[in-house]
């Protein structure tokens, strides 16, 4: 490896081993506030107010009816509970299968023209009566706690919105298995962000916000199709605190082919950079404290960092192809097997090898963290095996296009 | 309102510059490790080739069968790659795998003059091949093609001695063997029978140039030490 390669090798290391230690180290700083279940256990909140639950759906006949009974069943008192559902010009069953729930007081169903998640929520918006609004995509489930531990957090009055834990529902094939040791990681981050006031998403799943909150800063408008990260970055810029309930719990369905992952996961990473870029001025601007000064930065280092190491990765693979058929063309292919035998010798223990492997083990803490905070044990399992075999050779795709489009002003679609 | 904790900002940079060092410390230990593993087996190899030598000093107060084996230790072949491995990988300890080479040459040579003594007082006919590589950028394109063929022909008949030298080795004793084929700078270079020929060999090649090789039924070991 050329000097220049070394140094920014050892740069984009150190930057990425920093991130870590950062976030593990407000983790054990914070671990009393870990360690409770939305701050109080399950005793009865001081009061229930009306809470507003907004569902667009778009061609989502499928999991609508799944979503809306799992909202139906929170424990909640259910005068109190306002469910609006947001037909956005669905050209399949999906109002059918709304208008199914109306007969259930707390279920109102709205049809529009299709015209974007956004402007669904919006138009909820506008008939909430709640004093607290909430979204929940259409192919996600909460469970029943899950309210009542999130409006729990908003007795603390300087809190403006909060996220909840998202957990993969049902995850059936290997790549199901893969995204939900990413998304217990997530619960891991989220959490961390949370304590330090620096999440830059309120997501679709169950985020819940002050009712003035909207009435402040608006709804949503349209931004690169990922309308709840701009959402978020417009509460920070306005200095309104996002706070998280780790045991909060809502499942959501992710994509069960590569193409459908990588088109999601396409729209997010292209659509953070693209918010990024609208809301600059926050990026290493302390007025917005650890979000600008850490979060934001981090991330947009992460992504990078990535790809060179991918791009690293990618040239020893040439190089090892390179070597094996050069060993062809000079003695033909192995005429005889030889078993491998360990020899410690041959491990790499470069510096930036030993670096790799503290970076490899605070993953792996960092996972069973955010698989006890999920499933509350740290039990191995093999979605861990499958997240280090394919999650490395899969993101790299989605990074890399996902800077293209920013870099080229390409947009990306919904689906 | 938005906080930034400078403080904890600053402890982190702390640990993390902390953990760094102690990745540097690890990795230079684990190389220094590795580097006395390498020393250990050439001090295990000059034992061996000191035996030999003390075997043929003996020679003259007796028989030929009385020398026994004089094959050179079984921890060449591993030496020889760890060497190599050493070379491309511990860095931060260039001086010492330097000093190893030099040594692991220095070592070969022995035996070869060892090999080339015992052969005409014995009368037999060890079937041996002297390979000059250099590792120097762009300098021998074929050589790592060449040590393939080498290590495939080592693994086809393990009694077939191969030295293997570094052309652009700075040791008085490799200059010598160099002047005494008269080996040009162009590399890939085979000496057999006494003769250079240059340039990338396939396994066939090589058999056809040692025909002798096909007589090859001993257990000697030697070590083929690619690029």
């Amino acid at each position: 490896m050329s000097e220049f390669l070394i140094v920014v090798t050892n740069i984009l290391l150190f930057l990425t081993l920093y991130m870590q230690v950062l976030l593990l180290y407000t983790f054990f700083e914070k671990k009393n506030v870990f360690s409770n279940t939305g701050g109080n256990g399950e005793s009865p909140l001081k009061r229930y107010p009306i809470v507003t639950i907004i569902v667009p759906v778009f061609n989502e006949e499928k999991t609508l009816g799944g979503t809306i009974e799992s909202l139906l069943a929170l424990d909640y008192p259910k005068d109190k509970l306002d469910i609006l559902v947001v037909d956005d010009g669905s050209t399949d069953n999906t109002l059918t299968v709304a208008n199914t729930f109306k007969t259930n007081p707390q279920v109102r169903v709205f049809t529009k023209e299709n015209g974007g998640k956004h402007t669904a929520v919006n138009l909820g918006i506008s008939y909430s009566r709640g004093e607290f609004i909430g979204c929940l995509d259409a192919d996600s489930f909460v469970d029943k706690n899950a309210l009542s531990r999130i409006i729990r957090c908003f007795e603390d009055e300087k809190v403006m919105a909060v996220t909840p834990a998202i957990k993969v529902h049902t995850p059936e094939n290997i790549l199901q298995q893969m995204q939900s040791v990413e998304y217990n990681m997530g619960v891991f981050l989220r959490k961390v962000y949370g304590s330090m006031n620096a999440i830059h998403v309120a997501p679709g799943p169950f985020s819940i916000f002050r009712k003035e909150v909207f009435e402040k800063l608006g709804g949503y408008v349209k931004a690169h199709n990922t309308e709840d990260m701009e959402f978020a970055m417009r509460m920070h810029k306005n200095h309104y605190p996002i706070a998280n309930v780790y045991d909060s719990y809502v499942y959501t369905v992710t994509p069960k082919t590569v193409k459908g992952l990588y088109k999601q996961r396409l729209r997010w990473v292209y659509g953070f950079l693209a918010n990024a870029r609208d809301y600059r001025e926050m990026i290493f601007n302390k007025k917005y404290g650890n979000l600008g000064m850490f979060t934001l930065p981090a991330a947009i280092v992460s992504i990078f960092a990535a790809l060179f190491f991918t791009a690293l990765a990618i040239g020893r693979f040439i190089a090892q192809i390179a070597k094996r058929f050069m060993e062809f063309q000079a003695v033909g292919f192995p005429t005889r097997f030889e078993w491998p035998h360990f020899d410690w010798f041959f491990v790499n223990t470069s510096e930036t090898a030993v670096v790799v492997y503290a970076l490899s083990l605070s993953t792996l803490f960092v996972i069973f963290v955010g698989k006890k905070l999920s499933d509350g044990n740290m039990k191995p399992q093999m979605n861990i095996v499958y997240f280090f075999l394919f999650y490395g050779i899969l993101a790299p795709a989605w990074l890399f296009k996902a800077v293209y489009n920013v870099v080229f002003n390409k947009k990306t679609t919904w689906r | 309102m938005h906080t930034a904790d400078w403080k904890k900002y600053f402890y982190v940079f702390l640990v993390t510059v902390a953990i760094f060092l102690t990745a540097f410390f690890v990795s230079d230990t684990l190389g220094n490790k590795k580097i006395q593993d390498i020393q250990t087996m050439q001090n295990r190899v000059s034992i061996d080739i000191l035996s030999s030598e003390t075997q043929f000093a003996l020679l003259s107060e007796s028989s030929c069968e009385t020398v026994g084996d004089t094959s050179l230790s079984k921890d060449l072949d591993s030496l020889a790659a760890k060497l190599s491995y050493a070379e491309v990988s511990l860095n931060s300890n260039k001086e010492d795998v330097l000093w190893l080479k030099k040594n692991y040459s220095l070592l070969e040579i022995k035996d070869y003059v060892l090999m080339k003594k015992l052969s005409e007082r014995c009368k037999v006919k060890p079937v041996y091949l002297l390979y000059f590589y250099s590792n120097a950028n762009g300098s021998c394109p074929d050589c790592q093609k060449q040590g393939v063929v080498l290590t495939e022909l080592r693994k086809k008949y393990p009694g077939l001695r191969v030295y293997s030298f570094d052309y652009d080795l700075d040791l008085a004793a490799l200059k010598t063997l160099v002047s005494l084929y008269k080996i040009q700078p162009e590399l890939p270079a085979i000496v057999i029978h006494q003769r250079a020929e240059y340039g990338w060999k396939s396994v066939e090649d090589m058999e056809k140039i040692m025909p002798e090789l096909a007589t090859l039924t001993g257990t000697t070991t030697e070590t083929t030490k690619e690029k």
